[in-house]
Parts: structure tokens; C-alpha cells; sequence
């Protein structure tokens, strides 16, 4: 065995060494800090959702290192929870992943004794259908689904889905590329729950999404917001915060919560079972609830917050924008998404069905 | 014997990143779903069948059918391209290939979102025309098929070129010259001579495009605006949306098993010289 060989052996027992590292390394590090918390925190939200301040001054106040994670839809988040393999402490589910996520045994139970600012959360926001109790979370987030239009290309009156079933607006139309929100709104027009599990109603709603599909310009998520800021096409189906964001950047746009009625929907926060620190989870959440926290959030992100005394910190015009914070009952508007379990995928399927056709 | 020792990072690699993952979706794919998309363990063939259904074999159809025909468009437009390469000088050709690799430098999604900013009713291609007059209001360049299609031989058309440049570069001169002494015309040394020289590159190429071209869900995304469903888009919905990952997982290994039937298929026509994959 000459020399060469040797090292070149060596270089290959290093090289797998390397691999089986950083393969089967977890992150070791983290001790109790001098006010007696453990030194980091893992937060998974979705992109673009708090006021990366408030991030900072938690971890001035506090000295626990924020690390900050973001994820683009929830099922994404639910993947990363169920394998494992990670410590996150904090997460932003949607209702109905809260239900999904307590019948998987995925959350752990909230103290209330430590999350004292719970009281600032609007009592109509509380004990909802999807965590009866408010066991396993705290509302942060909540809206509506309407249609932006833009009033240069639309002069009659939107109060209705039907509008987006119009021939006049052909090849002008987005709609969400999401199958619960697109075929939610289709069932409210036709007069049904968007939670249905009746297979009739949602082949009616089918036929017409596709008797819809020679109108619709594209089905997306995102490239449809800098296309009506542009003036490209004339109405998009959005969730209300992002409608507030885009008539920010053009004043020709309006929303409307059509009358036949829309989703209501609430993001959360929650402690996942992989979190190894909920002292220090539930110490956030808290923070979280401080109106001002709250206010600062609301105020950057756009959306409507479910901290109700964090609504005096929020400018006058923002909080009084029926659009974004409709007043009365707001559940005779909207309805909350449930779970569907098994029938997830009849709506997938009939979701494909009218992609494809 | 020490030479052994080499391959050991390598087959470490290809297990713990090909082999594995493969078996976990393979056992995936035959596993049953629970109401709330957890994977439980007990053997069904469920996947496969459902995928039976015709609106998931239309949508094979037509990922095929838009692979095809982009695959063809790549092979019309490449094939000449790589000639004309190969005939220029050394120096030249550097040049030349620098200048068509050079955009695979830059992010393949970036790519494909600049297609996006060209084609849409205020891009420039529309405004460009608007301009001159040619149109009064914008065409609907983007969100259809032919974007898509656009999209796929814009992004796979350099690998369609090099493996073809690089047979055809290294093809023995002589063979044609002794065609043309004996009275081909150039035609006739192009279809008797020269192509069937090139086959090794032009089925590398067929696949390296076909490849990716079946199963792109980006693409189809992005400028085909969600109204093209394509194999990639259906699993990616699988994992992703429908918290799906058994009828995902199933999806994979017919696509998968698809595309080494085709493999197989070409290696009949590759030889140990030459531009072959394998």
C-alpha cells in the first residue's frame, strides 16, 4: 500500500465521516439563560405574517434567540410537524388545521396561567367550533374572502359571486389556486355550506366551476396580485387582508364581500408536540397577545387582528374599514371551514377534474 | 482493492439520497390513507387503481403530449443549431457554446418568471406590438398551453444541443467526404450519412428533455396559470394540498416506471461511443 493510497483513504474515511455528521447531527445547542429561560425559541409561521420588530424586542426583553422559520400553506407546516425531526415551538396553523392537528394528537394543551393577555382577544373569537375551548389555541389573525375588481374595468355594482360567472369579463378573471377557497365560494353561490360532504352538491359546484373555466385567466396564488397593481384583469377572487394591501399600491381597486355569504377564517398560534420548551412557547404567545404587539403585527401585515385592545393602537381609518373589519355578527356572513377527513379527497379529485378539463 | 474504498462516499450518496427514498415511496404507495392523511401501514393496491380513473389518465395524456411535442420543438430547432456549432471553428464554437450555457448560470424559476414579465398583456412583447400598431388590444401570449410549451423548450433546449453538438463534433470527417466522392448529393449524405451517425446524441437528447419535460410542475404553473394540470402538478398537489402522499407516492413509480420504459427503449440505439446517458 503506497503512500498516495493511504491518504486518499483517509481522505474518504473523513468524507464519510463528514456525511454520517452532519446526516445524524442534531443542533446541540442552548442552555437556561440568566433569567431563567432556555436561550432559543423556534417560531414556524407563514411568510411575510408578523413585524419582524417585534421579533427583536422579545428577544431583548427576554434574551431568548428567535429562530424564525416560514412556511407557504399549512399542509406544508403539518408534513414538517409529523415527521419530527425538528423543535419547533410556536406554529400558525389555520382552523382547520387546529382540528386536523388536535384529532392527530400534534398539539399540546395551553396553561392558561401563563398566557394572562388572553383576556385581550375579543370574546367572538373565542371557544369557535374548531377548538371548542380554546384548549390547544389562541386566535391571532382572522378575515373574510370577497373579490377585488377593478373599478376601471367594472362600472356595475359587485354585491354577488355571480359577477364572476360574467361573459363580459372573459379571459379577465383570477381565481385562487385552492381548492377549498374556490370551490368554498362556488357552494356559497349555488346556496350551500363550503363544508359540504353531500357528493351532489359538490358535482353541481364542479359543473360550474367548469362551466366557468373558458372565463378565468389563471388559477394562482400569488402573480395575480402584481397583475391587478398593474391594471391586468379585471377581478380576482382574495382574502381580505391581501385585498387591503393591494388597494394600498392601486386606488383603483375595491373589495366586496359578496351577499350570498363567504369564509371566515382565523390563523392561530399553538405549541406542536415537537416542542421541548413550552415555558418558553406560552411565554411567546403571551407576548404575542400584548395589544401593542398585537397592533404593531396588525399594522404591518394588513390583516385583521383578533386582539380587540389592540385596536386603539391601530390608525382610525384601518380599524373603521368595514372591508376589513366587518361590524355586527360576523358569523351571518361567513362561515368557518371544518375539516372534511375522508372527503378531503373528493375535493381534490373533482378540484383535478376541473383543472384539467 | 483500495480503489474500494473510494466508492464508499459515492454509495453511501446514492443510498441514502436514491435508494431509500425510493423504497419509502414505493412502500408509500401501497400503504392505505387515514382520514386525516396519515400514512398507516397495511398493504392496498387502491393508489394504483384510482389512478386508473380517466381524469388522472387524461392528465397523463396530456403531460405526454405536451412532453412530446416540446421534446420535438427542442429536437427541430436544436438539431440544425448543433450542426451549425460543430461546422464553425474551434475557437468560434467556444464562443458559441459559452453563449448557450451561459443562461443555465442563471436560477431556472428566474428564468421562467422573466418568461412571464415578456408575455403578460403589459409585458413587452405586448406593448412592443401595441406600439407598432400590429394590435390594438394585448393578445393572451400567457396562461395557455402554448406558454407552457414555450416554457419547456426555452429551459431544456441546451440539453437537447450538447449531447448532439458533441457527437456530431466528434464524427469522423472522412465518412462524409467518402459519401460525397461516390456521388451523394448532400441531402443524401445528410439522411444516410451523417444522421444516423448522430442517433447516440439525438436520443440522449430526446430523453434528457423528455425527462424533465414530463414532469415539470413549474412550468406548467407559472406560465401555464394553473390551467394545465400536468403529472408533476398532480403530485406536487398530492403532497402539498390533499395530504395525499400514498396516491402521490403511486404516481411517482408509474411515472417513474414510464420513463424507463422509454430509456430502455432508447438504448437500443446508443453505442459505447458517442453522446449516450448510459
Amino acid at each position: 500500500m503506497n503512500e498516495r493510497v493511504v491518504g486518499l483513504k483517509k481522505i474518504a474515511v473523513i468524507l464519510v465521516l463528514c456525511m454520517a455528521m452532519v446526516l445524524f447531527s442534531g443542533c446541540g445547542q442552548g442552555k437556561v439563560n440568566e433569567k431563567g429561560y432556555y436561550d432559543t425559541l423556534n417560531v414556524y409561521n407563514w411568510g411575510d405574517y408578523i413585524d419582524p420588530v417585534v421579533l427583536e424586542e422579545f428577544e431583548e426583553e427576554y434574551g431568548i434567540k428567535v429562530n424564525y422559520d416560514t412556511f407557504a400553506n399549512n399542509e406544508e407546516m403539518l408534513a414538517k410537524i409529523q415527521q419530527g425531526g425538528n423543535d419547533y415551538d410556536v406554529i400558525f396553523p389555520s382552523e382547520y388545521m387546529i382540528e386536523t392537528m388536535i384529532k392527530e394528537d400534534l398539539l399540546q394543551e395551553l396553561d392558561y396561567k401563563n398566557l394572562s393577555n388572553f383576556k385581550n382577544i375579543g370574546e367572538q373569537f373565542k371557544n369557535l367550533p374548531y377548538d371548542p375551548q380554546n384548549k390547544y389555541s389562541v386566535p391571532y389573525f382572522w378575515g373574510s374572502m370577497g373579490i377585488i375588481y377593478n373599478t376601471k374595468k367594472v362600472d356595475e355594482k359587485v354585491d354577488s359571486w355571480d359577477i364572476l360567472w360574467n361573459e363580459k369579463y372573459k379571459g379577465n378573471i383570477f381565481m385562487l389556486d385552492s381548492v377549498r377557497d374556490t370551490v368554498g365560494i362556488t357552494l356559497k353561490k349555488l346556496g350551500y355550506s363550503l363544508n359540504t360532504k353531500n357528493i351532489d352538491e359538490l358535482e353541481k359546484a364542479k359543473e360550474e366551476l367548469i362551466k366557468q373555466k373558458p372565463l378565468v385567466k389563471a388559477y394562482e396564488v400569488d402573480n395575480y396580485k402584481s397583475m391587478m397593481i398593474a391594471g391586468e384583469g379585471a377581478m380576482a377572487l382574495t382574502w381580505s387582508g391581501d385585498a387591503m394591501l393591494l388597494i394600498d399600491e392601486n386606488k383603483d381597486l375595491a373589495y366586496t364581500i359578496p351577499k350570498e355569504g363567504t369564509n371566515l377564517w382565523f390563523d392561530t398560534m399553538a405549541v406542536p408536540v415537537t416542542s421541548k420548551h413550552k415555558k418558553e412557547a406560552e411565554l411567546f404567545i403571551d407576548y404575542m397577545m400584548r395589544p401593542e404587539v398585537a397592533a404593531k403585527c396588525a399594522g404591518y401585515v394588513k390583516y385583521a387582528t383578533a386582539n380587540v385592545k389592540a385596536l386603539e393602537y391601530l390608525p382610525k381609518e384601518e380599524v373603521e374599514n368595514e372591508l376589513a373589519y366587518p361590524k355586527g355578527n360576523i358569523f351571518e356572513k361567513g362561515e368557518v371551514f371544518i375539516d372534511l377527513a375522508d372527503f378531503t379527497t373528493e375535493y381534490d379529485r373533482i378540484w383535478t377534474e376541473i383543472k384539467s378539463h | 482493492m483500495n480503489k474500494k474504498w473510494l466508492s464508499i462516499p459515492y454509495a453511501l450518496w446514492s443510498l441514502i439520497f436514491s435508494i431509500i427514498p425510493i423504497i419509502i415511496i414505493t412502500i408509500y404507495s401501497f400503504c392505505k390513507r387515514s382520514p386525516y392523511g396519515k400514512i398507516i401501514y397495511e398493504f392496498t393496491l387502491d393508489n394504483y387503481k384510482q389512478f386508473l380513473e380517466p381524469i388522472y389518465l387524461n392528465v397523463l395524456w396530456r403531460s405526454i403530449l405536451l412532453a412530446a411535442i416540446s421534446t420535438t420543438a427542442c429536437l427541430v430547432i436544436g438539431y440544425p443549431m448543433a450542426m451549425i456549432i460543430s461546422k464553425t471553428s474551434i475557437k468560434k464554437r467556444n464562443v458559441l457554446i459559452m453563449l448557450f450555457v451561459v443562461p443555465l448560470w442563471t436560477n431556472f424559476l428566474l428564468r421562467t418568471y422573466a418568461w412571464m414579465v415578456l408575455l403578460r398583456d403589459q409585458g413587452a412583447i405586448n406593448q412592443f406590438l401595441i406600439y407598432l400598431g400590429i394590435i390594438k388590444e394585448p393578445l393572451q401570449l400567457l396562461y395557455n398551453p402554448g406558454a407552457v410549451v414555450m416554457g419547456m423548450v426555452y429551459n431544456f433546449l441546451p440539453f437537447m444541443v450538447l449531447p448532439i453538438y458533441s457527437v456530431l463534433s466528434k464524427m469522423d470527417n472522412s465518412l462524409v467526404e467518402a459519401a460525397q466522392d461516390l456521388g451523394a448529393t448532400s441531402g443524401e449524405v445528410f439522411r444516410k450519412v451523417i444522421f444516423p451517425l448522430s442517433m447516440p446524441g439525438v436520443v440522449s437528447g430526446l430523453i434528457m428533455v423528455f425527462m424533465p419535460a414530463v414532469s415539470t410542475f413549474v412550468i406548467s404553473d407559472l406560465l401555464g396559470g394553473g390551467q394545465t394540470v400536468l403529472l408533476g402538478n398532480l403530485i406536487q398537489n398530492q403532497f402539498l394540498v390533499a395530504r395525499n402522499w400514498q396516491f402521490g407516492s403511486a404516481i411517482s413509480m408509474i411515472m417513474m416506471v414510464l420513463i424507463l420504459i422509454a430509456i430502455r427503449i432508447s438504448s437500443k440505439y446508443q453505442d459505447e461511443e458517442g453522446g449516450g446517458l448510459w
